[in-house]
């Protein structure tokens, strides 16, 4: 049954991905701003014939649907383009950028979900103690608090102020020799975009479990198992943590999607070397290639998360396979 | 006509100057003997799209290409050429043939010999194609070029041009090698991404979105190579964080524009810290504000005239630039050969501008305008608001039109503006950086850097072509000084302000500036106390 829903998924997906690549051609084509006369502005201006004869080398001179027909043939051959600005494969900019995003997009929601779960598990568990109004009143300013004021005060605080980690940048200037050194360097320079990133989600998480913790442990399967004397902490380990965290899958797979596609703001105040930040300065350049290109790329990975995240949800929950099957 | 370009002096500088005795132990640390080794830190922004310097001249490529690649000439804060590919030269006395004697033991840091053969190469060939600034300027005047013998070059051009002396620039003709590029499609050749130049410092790996690594050539030409071990560009695309790196001494230089102007002057104040605005005089960057004399209200001459005296100047200046930028009065910058200080002056007199508004005798929707502003930060933001807000005072409706960076070039180089700022850089003569911008065979789209306003006159024009064609200086000044006051009496453009972008250092990295381009320039010479 798992495998037929797969499928399904998966050719929806490929439907969903057809439509995207359809929308992002016709809207980065809408947008104002011409390549051609940018790249000769770059190159120091240019006469109307120099900048038409860049328009012609771009494939640019040709009729819209004609220029989107090359692009969907060069798609299905698997080829995302080339980037005339930076003379090289689109793909290859891509996966170059993608492992740095990867990194840091994953840390940051791993750091959502557990200080999310932890924070909204104590909070239901303890409703209504000055425990639970102190996480709740945190995790409110951390939701309020804009993402890119949130990384400068770090920046400030963490890294002028304190000194403790790098304010930019995956790695030192000066990079280590010795892969663990290495490692470890990256890994001083993920903790404070990580966190800055991973807080704001943190705080979603948080609010939600609370409020399903407490939505759960009324429910009629936890009073039983308070009469039947089972200890406290086995009851929020097994029957209301399991049951409370089902809608943190539904919405981290939303919110995966949106890492995925790039943390920008993030990845620019900490100079992280990102997709978000080459998806950025592509629109800036109107690089067109590159935006359809990353914007196709994250497309593709937010279809594939919301498939594994509903594989996920099944066994997480095997009622709704169960439900699903009936 | 340079005398009034000086060194920025910040209150820690004057403090310095008035206690010269406790200066002297510094000046004798600046001019100790250079020590050699260490590494350079900087910035990349934004990051470039490609480091080949003959095919891309935005700032960050000019600013790393300059240290891997050279031209035949270097030019002197006072805009006297200097030998570098080139050790002499000589031009004849018609203004006609312009020869160069090249180094003879040059060559490119993949151990190829640097010979005339690169120099025609790239001028008469790659150039040609790839550069917009040197294909015009080849195409108007160069009849030929031609190598004699293996370190000779002679350009012979069509018709005297007195500029042409200053078209041997980093940025204008960076000498490419012909055996990377002939032969090959120049935009895609792997070279572009991994330069192989004659300069002092050779490529050393790009780590895209992360840092640019150079290391001192060791087989340079000149006797005494760089003084550093290596140059790294580091990627910082948030101002707020290069000013972090900057305070945390994580970065060295500050080049003009990494900062804004405010971050600037609170920077300079750190007692080890040294700010210039010297190092443009080539460029001599001078902003105006564009308005479309194709249609109301622009090209009415009493509105342009009140758009001049509607906008305070120093003010914009003083408080917007922080001071670092002085007012422009004319097309000319002051640091630009052949400037003519005596034109008509516009002082600020906002009742006047109205005056000039009202005696128009344009209304309602005439004077209906939008002002697209160039989006390169807030000091440039803050500028545009001040225009708004005053030509607002002076009778007009205007209202700010936000773009990017591609939108708004986009709407100057096809002229669908009202009003626009912008500013240009001079390159030394007018012939080069000015007359582009008033001359009517240059009203094209395509460019932000032309004739974009749609101004004409054809005495205008003939003043200018008689001056780029002159040899005789007294005569060049005339001819210039006579376009500038008919520019400035139409106000073909609004001119705003001459910028003074600074350079910020530590006291520790010494001939950070050392010509005309300054950050631009190799570097060659900067080394940093031990």
């Amino acid at each position: 049954m798992t495998y037929k829903i797969f499928l399904t998924r998966l050719g929806n997906g490929l439907l969903v991905l057809l439509g995207v690549a359809i929308m992002n051609f016709t809207l980065v084509h809408m947008a104002p701003g011409d390549p051609a006369m940018i790249f000769a502005g770059e190159a120091g201006g240019g006469d109307e014939t120099y900048v038409e004869q860049l328009r012609q080398d771009m494939g640019l001179d040709k009729p819209l649907v004609t220029q989107f027909a090359i692009y969907a043939g060069d798609l299905l051959r698997g080829d995302l383009g080339y980037s005339f600005r930076n003379q090289r494969d689109v793909a290859s900019m891509i996966v170059e950028r993608i492992p740095a995003t990867l990194l840091l997009t994953m840390t940051a929601f791993g750091i959502a979900l557990i200080i999310g779960i932890v924070f909204g598990m104590l909070g239901g568990w303890f409703r209504n103690t000055l425990l639970d109004r102190g996480l709740m009143i945190v995790t409110l300013v951390l939701y309020a608090t804009p993402l890119f004021w949130l990384a400068m005060m770090f920046v400030l605080l963490f890294s002028v102020r304190l000194g403790w980690f790098p304010p930019f940048g995956m790695q030192s200037v000066l990079v280590p020799d010795a892969p663990l050194d290495r490692l470890l360097d990256i890994g001083r320079h993920l903790v404070l975009p990580a966190f800055s990133l991973g807080l704001f989600y943190a705080a979603t998480y948080a609010r939600l479990v609370r409020a399903s913790v407490i939505n759960v442990s009324n429910a009629d399967f936890v009073k039983t198992a308070r009469a039947k004397g089972v200890p406290g902490g086995r009851i929020l380990r097994v029957h209301v943590l399991r049951n409370a965290i089902l809608p943190v899958f539904s919405l981290a797979s939303v919110h995966i999607g949106q890492l995925v596609g790039g943390a920008v703001l993030t990845e620019t105040v900490f100079a992280w070397p990102g997709i978000g930040r080459l998806m950025f300065d592509a629109i800036l350049q109107r690089d067109y290639p590159v935006i359809l290109g990353v914007f196709l790329t994250t497309g593709l990975l937010v279809i594939l998360v919301n498939i594994v995240t509903d594989l996920l949800y099944r066994i997480v929950d095997p009622r709704i396979e169960h439900t699903a099957g009936n | 006509m340079f005398s009034k370009e000086t060194l920025t002096v910040t209150r820690r500088t004057a403090l310095l100057g008035a206690t010269a005795l406790l200066t002297l132990p510094r000046i004798g640390l600046a001019q100790a003997a250079p020590v050699d080794g260490g590494r350079l830190i900087l910035i990349a922004r934004p990051e470039p799209a490609t480091l080949g310097l003959g095919l891309n001249l935005q700032a960050p490529t000019i600013y790393v290409g300059g240290k891997i690649f050279e031209s035949l000439l270097t030019y002197s804060s006072d805009l006297a050429p200097m030998p570098s590919l080139a050790t002499s030269w000589s031009i004849s006395e018609d203004g006609l043939t312009y020869r160069f004697e090249l180094r003879q033991n040059a060559t490119w840091h993949d151990g190829t010999p640097f010979t005339s053969a690169d120099v025609v190469f790239t001028a008469d060939d790659m150039m040609r194609s790839s550069h917009p600034r040197w294909k015009l300027l080849a195409e108007t005047y160069v009849e030929r070029i031609e190598a004699d013998g293996d370190f000779a070059v002679v350009f012979t051009l069509k018709e005297p041009f007195s500029a042409f002396i200053y078209a041997f620039e980093l940025s204008s003709l960076p000498i490419m090698a012909k055996h990377v590029y002939e032969g090959t499609d120049y935009r895609t050749n792997p070279a572009n991404n991994a330069p192989i130049g004659t300069g002092p410092f050779k490529f050393v790996s790009w780590n895209r979105g992360q840092s640019i690594e150079l290391e001192r050539y060791e087989d340079y030409w000149d006797e005494t190579p760089a003084h550093l071990d290596q140059v790294t560009f580091l990627v910082i695309p948030d101002a707020a964080s290069r000013e972090t790196a900057f305070e945390q001494q994580i970065v060295d230089v500050l080049r003009p524009g990494d900062v804004e102007g405010f971050v600037a002057r609170r920077l300079s104040e750190a007692d080890d810290v040294i700010m210039t605005t010297m190092g443009e005089e080539f460029y001599a960057p001078h902003a105006f504000i564009q308005m479309n004399l194709r249609k109301p209200p622009f090209n009415n001459l009493k509105i342009r005239q009140a758009v001049m005296h509607a906008v305070d100047r120093e003010f914009i200046s003083n408080n917007i630039w922080f001071g670092m930028a002085s007012p422009a009065t004319g097309p000319v910058s002051s640091r630009t050969a052949f400037y003519e200080p005596d034109v008509t002056p516009y002082p600020f007199d906002i009742e006047k501008a109205r005056g000039l508004v009202a005696d128009s005798g344009l209304s309602g929707d005439d004077l209906k305008v939008t002002l697209t502003p160039l989006p390169y930060g807030q000091q440039w933001d803050r500028t545009a608001e001040y225009i708004a807000q005053q030509l607002t005072q002076a009778g007009l409706d205007v209202s700010i039109r936000g773009v990017d960076v591609s939108g708004w070039a986009q709407a100057l180089s096809t002229w669908e503006f009202d009003l626009a700022l912008n500013y240009t850089y001079q390159y030394a003569h007018p012939a080069l950086g000015v007359a582009r911008h008033y001359l009517s065979s240059n009203i094209i789209q395509g460019t932000p850097a032309a004739n974009n306003e749609g101004y004409s006159d054809p005495e205008v024009d003939r003043l200018f072509a008689e001056a780029a064609n002159s040899v005789d200086t007294e005569e060049t000044q005339r001819l210039y000084s006579e376009a500038q006051k008919r520019l400035v009496d139409d106000v073909a453009l609004g001119w705003i302000f001459e910028m003074r972008s600074p350079t910020i250092y530590r006291d520790t990295t010494n001939e950070v500036v050392t010509s005309a381009i300054g950050v631009m320039d190799t570097m060659k010479a900067t080394w940093k106390a031990a």
